[in-house]
């Protein structure tokens, strides 16, 4: 893993040093609220519905064990005892006080954590592979690369007062799961005739005007890549709309002038700004490397992972769902449910957040991650600790087997904690998981990827859901609307909407009525719901959700 | 014709802890809904706001709210502002704890 630097500790230590000052200014009343607001939003301290917020970075979701359990004490010492796992790959506090947050911005710098561009019109947190390094199809770690761009947005003068937000994101497989399709800029990593590079996107996605995002070049070497995406981010900041917050995104301007406007733009910068990257970023870039080189993986039997598969089916179900893959033999990815049936999707309690550190430092190299599907990964586990493992998480709650099921919904903290959201989001994924434990179906269904948000805005990404959930606030009350066959993967596709939106009490018993109709119409157990939704179309699916009378109706 | 005024509660947010409150006849802020002052007349409604945002050195982000009489004083008429007033509905933890019944 990197570790920062001293430079990176007393520039840290500086920002907090001024936002204490700047928090005592606003307590004895120097500072205004509108003369405060943007300087705690630029140190990831919301104002929420009930309370404040504070949202944490984790890079491109990686973390160590002493990390974790910081981030454990924070919520501790600060919290209500549990903390929230975003689908950035950020931990997000749900009740700190005020005067408390300078002591909880040192207590995360103390371990090489901080909040700094987790809000505001800047290039916020950027993400990646939550399998980086160890991912069998992996063509190279996108870490090093994630941790260069975080370093060379960090504080850039240039990008502090952009148009709104910006989010990168970063793969290093073919097979996405960082969702690069929906981000302002999407990065793949590639090989082409033995060289390194990266396949560049631009112009992704959701919120009230989703996007997928489009190709803006085809392969950038790894010399070229910071001042060319320097370039992209640099043609938006000039030619972005600032007259309009909902016009404002990079989806926005490359659709409004065109991607070979875009390009050509970004490359006439390019080839200005060029000369003026002496190489430096290129050392820079291979001592990161250095910093993220593999653990020494050892070779055992895997004998006890075998057996324990054989004679006990609770942990067979538990390796079929939520292992994964990993590059050198013998070992394994886990991943972590923070879905427990009925549990809010994303909270681990400080507890919890110490199991896992002792075991990411017993058993998995020191290493954690958080996926942006609101989960946390062991990345490198030799299979022979994984019944130990297994009996570990089931004694504190994690061991549910849901992994990519119709539970591990990702949902956004909706209207229960959100002050821009306008129904719930929450409830609804518990519901929905409940439902489908009490019917025992999970694992009949298959792959099923549901994701719910609480607003327009679109944090749970339900655009992108093979189902969809959108609430609403129609005439008072909330009002869920659903999308069908949509994918946040390496397939990305926007969900169709189904037609009318349903009540609070009626959106669970809708879900159930489509999958209940995909288990209905698909050709074999094989034919997952998303594949099943291409082949058929919307028209099952609809009349199964709203009667026959209903379709008609709408027709 | 203007549009009838809905009767509203001031309302804001902590400046130290967040918390949902309301402000009172006595220019003061309760965390109980029900202890609010119900403003039915729009000018009235107008000045409490002022006097209410003065006390910038106690609350942050003060709104008029849309709220009706109830039998122990005033009640939300959004659902919005119930959730403000009870806390997260996911779990018992936060305001509902102590504050306002689960529905």
């Amino acid at each position: 893993m990197y570790d920062y630097t001293d430079f990176d500790a007393a520039f840290v230590a500086e920002r907090n040093r001024q936002f204490r000052a700047q928090v005592e200014r606003r307590i004895d009343g120097s500072l205004t609220e509108d003369e405060f607001k943007p300087l705690r939003l630029m140190n990831g301290l919301y104002l929420q519905l009930h309370a404040y917020m504070l949202r944490v970075a984790i890079p491109y979701g990686t973390l160590n064990s002493r990390q974790m359990r910081q981030l454990a004490y924070l919520a501790e010492r600060w919290d209500k005892g549990y903390g929230h796992f975003t689908t950035r790959q950020n931990i997000q506090y749900n009740w700190p006080r005020l005067r408390d947050v300078p002591d909880m911005l040192d207590a995360l710098a103390e371990v090489g954590m901080h909040a700094i561009q987790t809000s505001g019109n800047t290039i916020r947190n950027v993400t990646a592979d939550h399998f980086a390094g160890a991912a069998a199809d992996e063509v190279a770690d996108p870490r090093p690369v994630a941790e260069l761009l975080r370093q060379w947005s960090t504080d850039h003068p240039e990008f502090q007062f952009l148009p709104r937000k910006f989010k990168i994101a970063v793969t290093g497989s073919e097979t996405d799961r960082a969702v690069i399709k929906a981000h302002d800029i999407g990065l793949q990593v590639v090989e082409r005739a033995g060289q390194i590079g990266y396949r560049v996107l631009v112009g992704g996605g959701l919120g009230r005007t989703p996007m997928i995002g489009k190709v803006l070049n085809d392969f950038v070497r790894q010399e070229d890549l910071l001042p060319y995406i320097e370039s992209v981010v640099s043609v938006w900041n000039l030619l972005g709309r600032r007259d309009n917050k909902f016009k404002s995104r990079i989806k926005i301007t490359v659709h409004e002038h065109g991607i070979e406007e875009i390009s050509r733009r970004v490359d006439a910068h390019f080839a200005r700004i060029r000369p003026t990257f002496s190489g430096i970023d290129t050392a820079l870039f291979e001592r990161i490397k250095a910093a993220f080189a593999p653990p020494a993986f050892r070779e055992a039997s895997t004998g006890v992972f075998e057996t324990a598969r054989r004679t006990d089916p609770i942990f067979r179900a538990w390796s079929d769902t939520n292992l994964a893959p990993h590059r050198a033999p013998g070992y394994a990815i886990v991943q972590i449910s923070l879905k427990a049936h009925g549990a809010t999707p994303g909270d681990a309690t400080a507890e919890q957040m110490r199991v896992m550190a002792d075991l990411a430092e017993r058993y998995g190299h020191d290493e954690l991650r958080i996926s942006h599907e609101q989960n946390v990964i062991l990345p490198h586990v030799h299979k022979s600790d994984l019944p130990a493992i297994h009996a570990s998480l089931k004694k504190h709650g994690l061991a549910t087997a849901n992994i990519g099921l119709v539970s591990d919904i990702i949902a956004c903290p909706g209207m229960d904690y959100c002050a821009l959201a306008t129904a719930r989001s929450i409830p609804v994924a518990q519901g929905i998981a409940t439902r489908f434990e009490e019917l025992k179906l999970e694992h009949d269904v298959g792959p099923l990827k549901i994701k719910i948000s609480g607003c327009i805005n679109a944090c749970g990404h339900h655009h992108v859901g093979h189902i969809g959930i959108l609430g609403l606030d129609r005439a008072g009350v909330e009002n869920y609307q659903i999308t069908l066959g949509g994918s946040g993967a390496e397939d990305a596709t926007l969900g169709d909407r189904t037609g009318p939106g349903f009540a609070y009490d009626e959106i669970v018993p809708a879900i159930e009525r489509i999958i209940r109709a995909y288990l209905a119409h698909r050709e074999s157990r094989d034919e997952t719901f998303l594949e099943a939704y291409r082949r058929l179309g919307l028209a099952p699916f609809k009349a199964a959700l709203y009667e026959e009378a209903q379709v008609h109706a709408a027709e | 014709m203007p549009k009838a005024f809905t009767p509203k509660v001031i309302t804001a947010n902590a400046l130290i802890e967040g918390d949902v409150v309301y402000f009172t006849e006595a220019d003061d802020w309760t965390r109980h809904l029900a202890q609010a002052e119900l403003l039915t007349d729009e000018a009235d409604a107008q000045l409490r706001l002022l006097t209410a945002e003065a006390q910038a050195d106690k609350v942050v982000g003060v709104y008029l709210a849309d709220a009706r009489a109830g039998e122990n004083g005033p009640e939300p008429t959004h659902f919005r502002e119930d959730f403000r007033r009870r806390g997260p509905s996911n779990y018992a933890h936060g305001k509902q704890e102590h504050h306002a019944p689960r529905p």
